[in-house]
């Protein structure tokens, strides 16, 4: 008899998703189950939670290689669509961040700046078939004597296109505020000034990393829903922090662990990998991501029934404290509170307004779903688990 | 007070002088936004009219006597329904309430264009574009 009441590995889940017997719901329709049901029974009862997301993600980007022209070439500046791309990788290969705006762009010379195109842009081109301009420039060498050229293309053209996102899909997040006098442009959004409004950007209930708040099945070779493809979680993402303040199940109150991902850009969509322009802040991308979290025992049934109003998160002013790095925290709130359209702060009333789309969330934890109820999508097993403390 | 419109100039009317007497008559401040007048042809102007209430009202009204057709632009602000992806951001700053958030179930974004003042506030704060102005 092992630890828990119920055992399940993940090759029996994936049998019976082959057989097309696995029960797979949302990270929603499992608060719900558990509820109801209890921890155990629930284990018993469903397979796999589907989770999902919709949100800027400015830590995300793609690997290109071009492929080489005639006579051959080692491109150092590279742009596409007027957007630089990171050339300092070998001859032919780049990296083309989200965050790049074009060359020309004002920037916040004419505040607030619209970045109106970046790499995010270029890359939701892209999978949505689009012809975009490659433009190279190279000082020549020996082996690689072409000096640059011009040449348009398509996603199916380069011979090698993986979006390779360092940071993806923040573990909580926090709620902006502003507590100055004018209004603030930030990536938090719009915030106007005297507490006018809280921004937030999660997904809540069905955010991935709120349902597996310890790592316990998602690491490396974890196989998730990407950009409207398939992607896998490579390791932990930047700013990845193992051991944060801790609520209800596990679950951090503060911004806390990250995913790094990639996948084939050829068979994501635009509807799932969108060019964002971020008012006086930048260009980024919204990204889908969605993850499929297998209940191995009740452990992880009672980590995946987390709702909205057990997840905490902290509300920072952005016109003075996140930007000068005090480090203070004006109060906390949770996500049933933020998704109702208003928070309460010392007494005042606050607007609430989400960035990240729960609509497109639901979407893709639905999507998901039906890809693993059709066997479309089997489960890996994760090679080695991230980094997570108590 | 501001008020922006879209002016309708028929094949007829395309090379009266109507704005420079706009100006003359009624001292009002005119900001052409955008024009597409082309010799004989139908041609439309985007205006910004500035100045006190009641001038404006007449100004409108000397525009239609000279025979311009006249719309005011809140019809014009339009969403790309395929591009909108219901994130919310524009909620927080639309000041008449044309874009919320009805049911806090389905966490939908509603644009109800019949409250829409045409501020365009919207437009560069909506992070996929999906808020355009519609000039015909
Ligand atoms: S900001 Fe734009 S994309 Fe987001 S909900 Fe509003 S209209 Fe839709
Ligand atoms: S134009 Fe102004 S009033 Fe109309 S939807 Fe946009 S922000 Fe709201």
């Amino acid at each position: 008899m092992g630890k828990y009441q119920v055992e399940k590995s993940i090759a029996e889940i994936n049998e019976k998703i082959k057989s097309g017997k696995a029960v797979v719901v949302t990270a929603e329709e499992m608060v719900k189950i558990v509820k109801s049901e209890g921890e155990v029974k629930a284990a018993k009862k469903v397979d796999v939670v589907t989770t999902g997301t919709f949100g800027p993600m400015c830590s995300s980007g793609a690997i290109f290689n071009f492929g080489h022209s005639t006579p051959k070439i080692k491109a150092s500046k590279v742009l596409m669509n007027d957007v630089p791309a990171y050339a300092g990788l070998a001859a032919v290969d780049v990296f083309l961040g989200v965050a790049e705006s074009t060359f020309d762009d004002p920037l916040n010379k004419i505040y607030p700046g619209k970045f109106s195109y970046g790499g995010g842009h270029v890359i939701e081109d892209l999978v949505a078939g689009k012809e975009i301009e490659l433009v190279t420039e190279a000082y020549g060498t020996d082996c690689y004597p072409h000096k640059g050229f011009k040449k348009s293309m398509r996603l199916e053209d380069f011979p090698y296109a993986m979006l390779t996102n360092p940071r993806n899909a923040y573990q909580n997040y926090n709620v902006g505020v502003n507590l100055g006098d004018k209004t603030i442009y930030t990536y938090m959004g719009v915030l106007r000034p005297k507490l006018q409004n809280a921004n937030y950007s999660s997904a809540g209930v069905l955010a991935p990393l709120f349902n597996d708040p310890y790592f316990k099945t998602i690491g490396l070779g974890t196989r998730i829903f990407l950009g409207g493809g398939v992607g896998y979680v490579t390791w932990y993402g930047t700013q990845h922090n193992p051991k944060p303040v801790r609520g209800d199940k596990g679950v951090p109150s503060v911004p806390a662990g990250t995913l790094s991902v990639m996948g084939e850009l050829k068979g994501m969509s635009p509807k799932y990998l969108v060019g964002l322009s971020l008012l006086g802040y930048g260009c980024s991308m919204a990204v889908g991501l969605g993850i499929p979290i297998p209940i191995l025992n009740e452990e992880m049934a009672h980590h995946t029934s987390i709702a909205d109003e057990e997840i905490i998160a902290q509300i920072v002013d952005y016109s003075e404290d996140y930007p000068q790095a005090t480090g203070k925290v004006l109060g906390t709130t949770n996500y049933a509170a933020l998704k109702s359209g208003t928070i309460v702060l010392d007494g005042k009333e606050i607007q609430t307004v989400p960035l990240s789309s729960f609509v497109k969330a639901r979407e893709i934890a639905e999507l998901l779903k039906g890809w693993i109820e059709k066997g479309d999508f089997l489960l890996t097993e994760s090679q080695v688990l991230l980094p997570s403390e108590k | 007070m501001k008020k922006k419109i879209v002016l309708h100039f028929s094949k007829a009317i395309w090379d009266k002088p109507i704005i420079y007497r706009l100006i003359k008559k009624f001292d009002l401040v005119v900001n052409i936004q955008k024009a597409n007048v082309l010799p004989k042809q139908e041609s439309f102007m985007v205006l910004e009219l500035d100045g006190d209430n009641g001038v404006i009202t007449k100004g409108l009204d000397f525009l239609i006597e000279c025979g311009v057709r006249i719309d005011p632009i809140e019809q014009r602000i339009k969403r790309d329904e395929d591009r909108c992806t219901h994130c919310g951001a524009c909620t927080a700053i639309c000041p008449t309430g044309s874009l919320y958030i009805k049911d806090r179930s389905t966490m939908e974004v509603v644009f109800d264009s019949q409250l829409c003042s045409g501020c365009e506030l919207c437009v560069p704060v909506c992070p996929p574009h999906a808020m355009e102005i519609h000039i015909y």
